[in-house]
């Protein structure tokens, strides 16, 4: 008769998915996609939840699962309506959409816990995706819960007769163990400086920030955002509110409505002069997918791998689509030589035809006479203040003749319709100009002085080429002198939509809001910034300089085995100490092998004992008491402590030799 | 040079022979007395869905770096931690197992040897889903071991010859808690069973004359009138002492009968066809002992090197079962 060998009852393609294991992972599905849900087109959510619903009828029913074919056209029905989307199968929106019917179609061919395990994997990954969208804190606090939750139904494959509350227990015990190794791991493990090969084109869309045109109503959008732009820190002396000029795109071509940076050219970095202040600080900038850097005016160093234009601004060599810390230098007032060209002159004055006849009629009446084109600017910013502009967010929707109806009709607007009416009129008058946008103002936090630029500051401004020089002149403060020192949310009117955070005025809400503010810029920082060169600053500071992959990889096993060591030891630590009256019996018995005479093993103690009184008679007498405690110790109904004393002093002094 | 060599080469062997002897000893022998599975010989290996985590952990490690997710790194580094950890916690689901022989009740050959273990946890947290396995019958179990106590486990392992049956290597394996990992260890405890020769269903020998000459010797003693009480001995059959008689007194005292003295029997090996082979003998008189048995007469047993002398009872059938169980052996 051969022996049959039976299937592992430990195998995981040997055993049946029950339905508390169904409901417990379509738990941590819903958990981990719910973000995905509210970016992804509704019809989408509904099918993965119909997916969900028609397996737990399976479930429910125990009736037989769809049949290979069955599921094999769904999948391709689902990745037809996905591509109709998303005009893509191969982005990372239609990527995580369709992770998304995937993972439907794999609990409709969920067998055995071995299918089940392919679904905890995919729920990892799923946690993974979320990152791609958000990494704030409270998001690492929800996905770890979701991860605790994953790991229990883990657990609860290799025991599937626990209550979930002791699986779930074990799976936080289990993380708990492993946050050291992650934390070993996260600091030293060698980082490569991503990304490693092409993204797909939509990986970065739904960032904001400024762009590089600018028309009525782009600016005073970005202005209801509470999105940080960036964060400065500066070393020594802050600025006033009124140097917080942070220069971005610069803006020379006009069509009538939209203003475009258009050609660039690159010029050398020469020496700025004048000024009123130099400051020296950091830039931590927020991912938005262009390539210009931000930095007061006027910028006096260059952040490696990065251009100024010959129009002031810094130009990295690749968009910003990570966090991103710069130095920056930058002189207030400051001023760099500038010869512009013919071609650039003639940019700086040019407008289309046929736009805003009043305009250029007032201006033509300027020209005859005033000549000098620092008195026409003098002569335009009177002009401005004593008309009575209303600078507000909620601006009248505005025709063709857009600067003609702002500045004659509405005279209503903001920062946008300010500039671009001050150019065009300038432009009119004959004198070069151009419009500059980017930010002004932030918000300083007394916590840890970091200034936050919020896309909300987002401002334009205009420069005018007078003497061979650019001079900024911000026609907005020119109207509303208290833009500058209040800020944007004071000087519109009550009822315009200001970004919540910007207009609180509560002490407590206020320094909650910088605590937080603070504790995100450190997260920021050190935890999500943390890239190569934080990893080599961080190990400097602990002492080691210039650790190469080799170092730290040293480092690495090392510490990741301390820790399995310390594990190991915890895991022997809590165990049953053996008896001291048995440790006691087995050092006897011991000494009395050593001296030739090894206990049988069906020996009970007083045979032993017996047979060894006999074979050293000299030592009869110990060896008889021994027995007798012993015995007496071990099984006997009262244990006194001055037998137990006599026993170990006894075995202690016994010499059977 | 040449001596050098052969020294060398003797060494060689040497060491080879001690490895092979340290082999056998910790993994052949049996051992005595309670087994603690040691860390030392608790081994670890990861099972096919552990290499598949691996393989997600390095795309998700792979991800992190593409899109320069750090809190991506943070959680592929906190999975490979679980992994880690787990692999430390299924060890510790089988480490410091203490591993206690039961009893294994005689059976008959072609039925299952009931093998009794317990598996005594000293550690104050439970050990789920321990398989504990018989590697050469594949008889199996999986059991939870509470907390400080003790789990019992049996394994039916067929029983295909008469004798001893010494259990063989058994295997205990747990993949608790992750599944990432299988860890197990081998033990062979000093634990067997003993099997009867199959029994033959057959009509009973002939009573020979030498039986009946036997009957009227052996001291006429039967189980159908009592006679008298005498002092217990061991080999006395538990119905046949007389509790009535120990509840008053301290002594154990055994009842004694006088039976019928024609149904004494003497189950012959020389009655059996002497071209039968060794084992169909020890069947059929294997049956003969259980019929006599059924049918209440005393009988007494004769083989070549073995008599007992005729009696009746349990113990008395266990005496001569195990006589031809270890006939010959």
């Amino acid at each position: 008769m051969a022996a049959t060998i039976a299937a592992h009852p430990l195998a995981p393609e040997q055993r049946a998915v029950t339905g508390r294991d169904l409901g417990w992972l379509c738990g941590c599905l819903v958990f981990v996609m719910a973000p995905h849900a509210m970016r992804v087109p509704w019809w989408l959510t509904a099918f993965a939840i119909c997916l969900f619903a028609w397996r737990s009828y399976f479930a429910f029913t125990q009736r037989r699962l769809p049949s290979a074919w069955v599921l094999f056209a769904i999948a391709v029905l689902g990745m037809v309506a996905i591509g109709l989307e998303y005009r893509t199968i191969f982005g990372r929106a239609s990527g995580i959409a369709l992770l998304m019917i995937f993972a439907g179609l794999k609990l409709l061919e969920m067998r055995t816990h071995r299918d089940a395990t392919m679904v905890v994997f995919l729920c990892y990954f799923l946690v993974l995706t979320n990152f791609l969208f958000t990494q704030s804190i409270p998001t690492a606090f929800v996905m770890f819960a979701a991860l605790v939750a994953i790991t229990g139904a883990l657990v609860s494959f290799s025991a599937p007769q626990r209550k979930p509350v002791s699986n779930l227990r074990t799976a936080g015990l289990l993380l708990t163990h492993a946050i050291p190794i992650a934390a070993v791991l996260f600091v030293l493990f060698p980082r490569v400086q991503g990304p490693l090969w092409g993204m797909p084109q939509d990986a970065y869309s739904g960032v904001t920030g400024l762009t590089d045109t600018m028309s009525p109503g782009t600016l005073s959008q970005l202005s209801v955002s509470d999105a940080i732009a960036f964060r400065a820190l500066f070393t020594g002396k802050a600025p006033s509110p009124r140097q917080l000029y942070w220069r971005g795109p610069v803006l020379w071509d006009y069509d009538g409505r939209t203003w475009r940076t258009g050609p660039r050219r690159w010029q050398q970095a020469e020496e700025v002069t004048g000024g009123e202040a130099r400051f020296e600080y950091s830039v931590v900038l927020e991912p938005h997918n262009r390539n210009w850097l931000f930095a007061l005016e006027t910028a006096a160093s260059l952040p490696p791998n990065a251009w100024l234009s010959h129009d002031g601004q810094i130009i990295s060599v690749s968009e910003i689509r990570n966090r991103m810390r710069y130095e920056m230098v930058s002189v207030a007032g400051g001023q760099r030589p500038a010869e512009e060209s013919r071609g650039s002159l003639a940019r700086a004055l040019a407008l289309p035809p046929g736009f805003n006849p009043r305009t250029a009629a007032m201006a033509l009446e300027w020209r005859g006479t005033i000549t000098d084109h620092d008195a026409m600017l003098r002569h335009a910013i009177g002009w401005l203040r004593d008309q009575r502009f209303i600078y507000t967010l909620l601006p009248p929707m505005l025709g063709r003749d857009s600067v003609d109806e702002f500045l004659f009709d509405s005279k209503r607007g903001f920062c946008e319709h300010f500039s671009s009416a001050f150019v065009v009129l300038m432009r009119a008058a004959g004198v070069p100009a151009r419009v500059v946008t980017g930010y002004q103002g932030g918000d300083v936090n007394p916590l840890d002085g970091y200034v936050t630029v919020r896309q909300a500051e987002a401002h334009a401004w205009a420069e005018v080429y007078i003497k061979d020089k650019w001079v900024r002149v911000d026609p907005t403060a020119v109207s509303m002198p208290g833009r500058l020192d209040s800020g944007m949310a004071n000087s519109v009117p009550t009822g315009d939509p200001v970004p919540y955070l910007m207009r609180m005025d509560a002490a407590w809400l206020k320094s909650m809001r910088y605590n937080w503010e603070a504790l995100t810029n450190r997260w920021n920082l050190w935890v999500l910034g943390y890239n190569t060169d934080r990893q080599r600053e961080f190990l400097a500071r602990i002492g080691f300089t210039d650790a190469d992959w080799r170092n730290l990889a040293t480092m690495l096993f090392t510490a990741v085995g301390l820790i399995i060591v310390a594990l190991l030891a915890w895991s022997l630590k809590r165990l049953v100490r053996p008896d001291p009256v048995q440790q006691l019996w087995l050092k006897f018995c011991r000494k009395l092998a050593v001296a030739g005479l090894p206990r049988e093993p069906h020996e009970g103690p007083l045979d032993f004992t017996g047979r060894a009184a006999q074979r050293f008679p000299a030592v009869a007498a110990a060896i008889v008491s021994v027995g007798e405690r012993y015995i007496a110790l071990r099984y006997g109904v009262v244990r006194h402590d001055a037998d137990l004393a006599e026993l170990k002093r006894t075995v202690r002094e016994f010499r059977p030799a | 040079m040449a001596g050098t060599l052969t020294a060398s080469s003797a060494d060689r062997k040497g060491l080879l022979a001690r490895l092979r002897a340290w082999w056998s000893d910790s993994h052949r022998a049996t051992e005595h007395g309670p087994i603690t599975l040691g860390h030392r010989r608790v081994y670890i290996m990861p099972t096919r869905i552990g290499m598949m985590f691996a393989a997600t952990l390095v795309i998700m490690l792979v991800g992190s770096i593409n899109y320069v997710l750090s809190l991506g790194f943070m959680l592929t580094f906190l999975l490979a931690g679980l992994a880690i950890a787990g692999m430390v916690h299924t060890v510790r689901n089988l480490a410091r197992l203490v591993i206690v022989t039961g009893r294994a009740e005689p059976v008959f050959a072609g039925e299952a040897a009931q093998f009794r273990l317990f598996l005594e946890n000293p550690a104050p947290w439970v050990r789920p889903a321990v398989m504990v396995r018989h590697e050469k019958s594949g008889a199996q179990t999986v059991t939870d071991i509470p907390a400080s106590a003790t789990a019992e486990i049996v394994l039916p392992v067929p029983a295909e010859r008469r004798g001893w049956l010494a259990i063989s290597r058994v295997r205990l394996e747990t993949r608790y808690p992750i599944g990432f990992f299988r860890a197990w260890s081998y033990v062979q405890p000093d634990f067997r069973c003993l099997v009867y020769p199959r029994p033959e269903k057959t009509a009973l020998p002939p009573s020979s004359p030498d039986a009946s000459f036997g009957s009227r010797q052996a001291a006429l003693q039967g189980n159908d009138d009592f006679s008298s009480l005498r002092t217990y001995q061991l080999a006395d059959s538990p119905r046949h002492v007389a509790w009535k008689a120990v509840a008053r007194s301290e002594d154990m005292l055994t009842k004694q009968f006088t039976g019928d003295a024609s149904a004494e029997l003497w189950l012959d090996w020389s009655l059996l066809p002497p071209g039968l082979e060794l084992e169909s003998k020890l069947s059929r008189m294997t049956g003969w002992v259980l019929a006599s048995e059924t049918g209440g007469l005393r009988y007494g047993l004769r083989l070549p090197g073995v008599i007992i002398q005729p009696a009746h009872g349990d113990t008395h059938r266990a005496t001569c079962l195990t006589a031809l169980a270890l006939h010959d052996s």
